[in-house]
């Protein structure tokens, strides 16, 4: 083998091994925030794999979804689990329940392996066509493409379920909080240094989440990838109570949140007119209309991921 | 000329694996959270300082460099004001047991 | 020279993974979070070693909005530490 290839498999092994050992060691450590700190490392280790794999779009969404987001939600969940702790430390499953859920994991890590292995080389794929029929899109990224115009329904119908997972969210607060601000009450001065931070990153964050959608048309990047920095910009600022997470039953929120798939669905419909198909982009506007659309989805995807994590509505606002 | 940029890359890339080196020698080494985060921080912003001054050079035009120095820039202040959390953390816990 | 990024970036990984073992042991919360710091930084210098080597631009973008959400996760650690101990903060987030 030529130095590059052994200095690549090289590095590749070792990635690999310190992704299972950190997953190893956060599925075995008993205390919960240990463990949401174990899985924020995974994700940002597996944005690694992603890039090594060839795909940055993926390794964007890995780390701002994964390695950010995510890891808040969870360690939301441990602040709020942790008067039980203690007691469910006590009920740990026996041994023959963890052998028999280890050797049931470990089958079906098995049959996917055989399965990625197995594949016939090259593998099936439709790449090519995409890639060939890329032009049509105006847009040069081909996963852009794929996502805004070839599978655009797909697409659509993720961002409507992103809503519904947000109503599920705020549906668990109580009938009188219904329409309320999400969260505890924040009774603590930040500490200044936060403020700071909060005050410097989320506009250079704006921007370069602005600048992951433009750039996504032609190189990697994309709604999403901007959308997820944005909500972590936002959480951010509202972690160091510099802003206020808006009440569950603002209009203009609820506009925001509705506005991508809402664009979306009426671009799509308007496809009926002006190209024959639900979806189907008249060939000369199609660059713009993505753009639009994508515009639309960044702003809404970014309210949704940070409404999530901030919670069900616990309280009113002050009247 | 570009032999010389590249010499120059070599050993500034050199220096910055040395510096991570470093830190993560004196993270496993040192006593104490507030030590080991001192030698965390210190040596991985300079570390990443002079892999990124190495890898200018080879840099796609402007704004691949300017990309480069922000990176930079952010991880400075980022990890500047974490590493002060971090450290009340490590304060308000009080010395390990 | 893409041989000698991508051993650059090799080291740096297993300098990581060095820093993880200790981190993820220590016994105190503010060695865990700094786990997150030290991915953060080292995972950054690894990917902006590996775009040069492999010639993908796109990973220093990753690199960009890796930076900003380490320091995300790192802060948002350091405020779900705050728990029923601490007098003066709120029920952690």
């Amino acid at each position: 083998m030529t130095i590059a290839v052994t200095i690549a498999w090289a590095f590749d092994a070792l990635l690999a091994a310190t992704v299972l050992a950190v997953a190893l060691w956060t599925i075995v450590t008993r205390e919960t925030f240990a463990a949401v700190v174990g899985f924020v490392a995974f994700g940002l280790l597996v944005a690694l794999v992603w890039v090594r794999l060839a795909a940055p779009d993926v390794a964007m969404v890995e780390a701002a979804i994964g390695g950010g987001v995510t890891g808040v939600l969870l360690l939301g969940a441990a602040a709020r689990l942790r008067g039980v702790e203690a007691a469910t430390a006590a009920e740990w499953p026996g041994k023959t329940l963890r052998l028999v859920t280890g050797a049931l994991c470990a089958a079906v890590a098995a049959a996917l392996a055989a399965t990625m292995l197995l594949l016939p080389d090259p593998a099936p794929t439709l790449a090519p066509e995409a890639a060939a029929n890329l032009a049509s899109t105006g847009v040069g990224n081909p996963i852009t493409g794929v996502l805004m115009a070839f599978r655009g329904l797909d697409t659509l119908l993720e961002k409507v379920v992103l809503v519904l997972a947000l109503i599920g969210v705020w549906s668990l607060a109580q009938d009188s909080q219904w329409g309320g601000l999400p969260g505890p009450q924040r009774q603590a001065q930040p500490d200044q240094s936060l403020v700071f931070l909060a005050r410097l990153l989320p506009p250079v964050g704006i921007v370069i989440g602005v600048y992951l959608l433009w750039t996504g048309a032609d190189e990697p990047g994309g709604a999403f990838q901007g959308g997820a920095l944005l909500a972590a910009m936002w959480l951010l600022a509202m972690m160091a109570g510099l802003a206020a997470p808006p009440p569950v039953g603002s209009r203009r929120l609820r506009l925001v949140l509705v506005a991508g798939p809402a664009v979306f669905v009426a671009i799509g419909l308007a496809g009926f007119a002006l190209a024959d198909a639900f979806l189907a982009y008249p060939q000369a506007y199609a660059k713009p209309l993505i753009i639009v659309i994508e515009i639309a989805l960044m702003l809404s995807i970014a309210a949704t991921l940070a409404l999530l994590v901030a919670g069900p509505p616990e309280r009113m606002p002050p009247r | 000329m570009s032999l010389a940029l590249d010499i120059l890359s070599v050993l500034a890339i050199s220096a910055g694996a040395f510096f991570f080196l470093a830190g993560t020698v004196g993270l496993l080494r040192f006593p104490d959270a507030l030590t080991r985060l001192h030698a965390l921080t210190k040596a991985d912003n300079l570390g990443l300082g002079l892999v990124v001054l190495g890898l200018l050079p080879r840099a796609d035009g402007a704004l691949g460099a300017l990309k480069l120095i922000v990176v930079w820039l952010l991880v400075l202040v980022a990890g500047a004001t974490v590493s002060q959390l971090i450290a009340r953390v490590a304060q308000r816990a009080g010395p390990a047991p | 020279m893409a041989e000698f990024l991508l051993a650059a970036a090799g080291f740096v990984l297993a300098m990581v993974a060095l820093g993880l073992v200790r981190i993820l042991r220590g016994p105190a919360i503010a060695d865990r979070i700094m786990a997150a710091q030290l991915l953060g930084t080292g995972g950054i210098a690894t990917l902006l070693l590996i775009a040069p080597a492999t010639g993908m631009a796109a990973t220093t973008d990753v690199a960009l909005s890796l930076a900003l959400l380490a320091a995300f996760a790192s802060v948002a650690f350091v405020q779900g530490t705050s728990g029923p101990d601490d007098p003066e903060a709120t029920e952690g987030r």
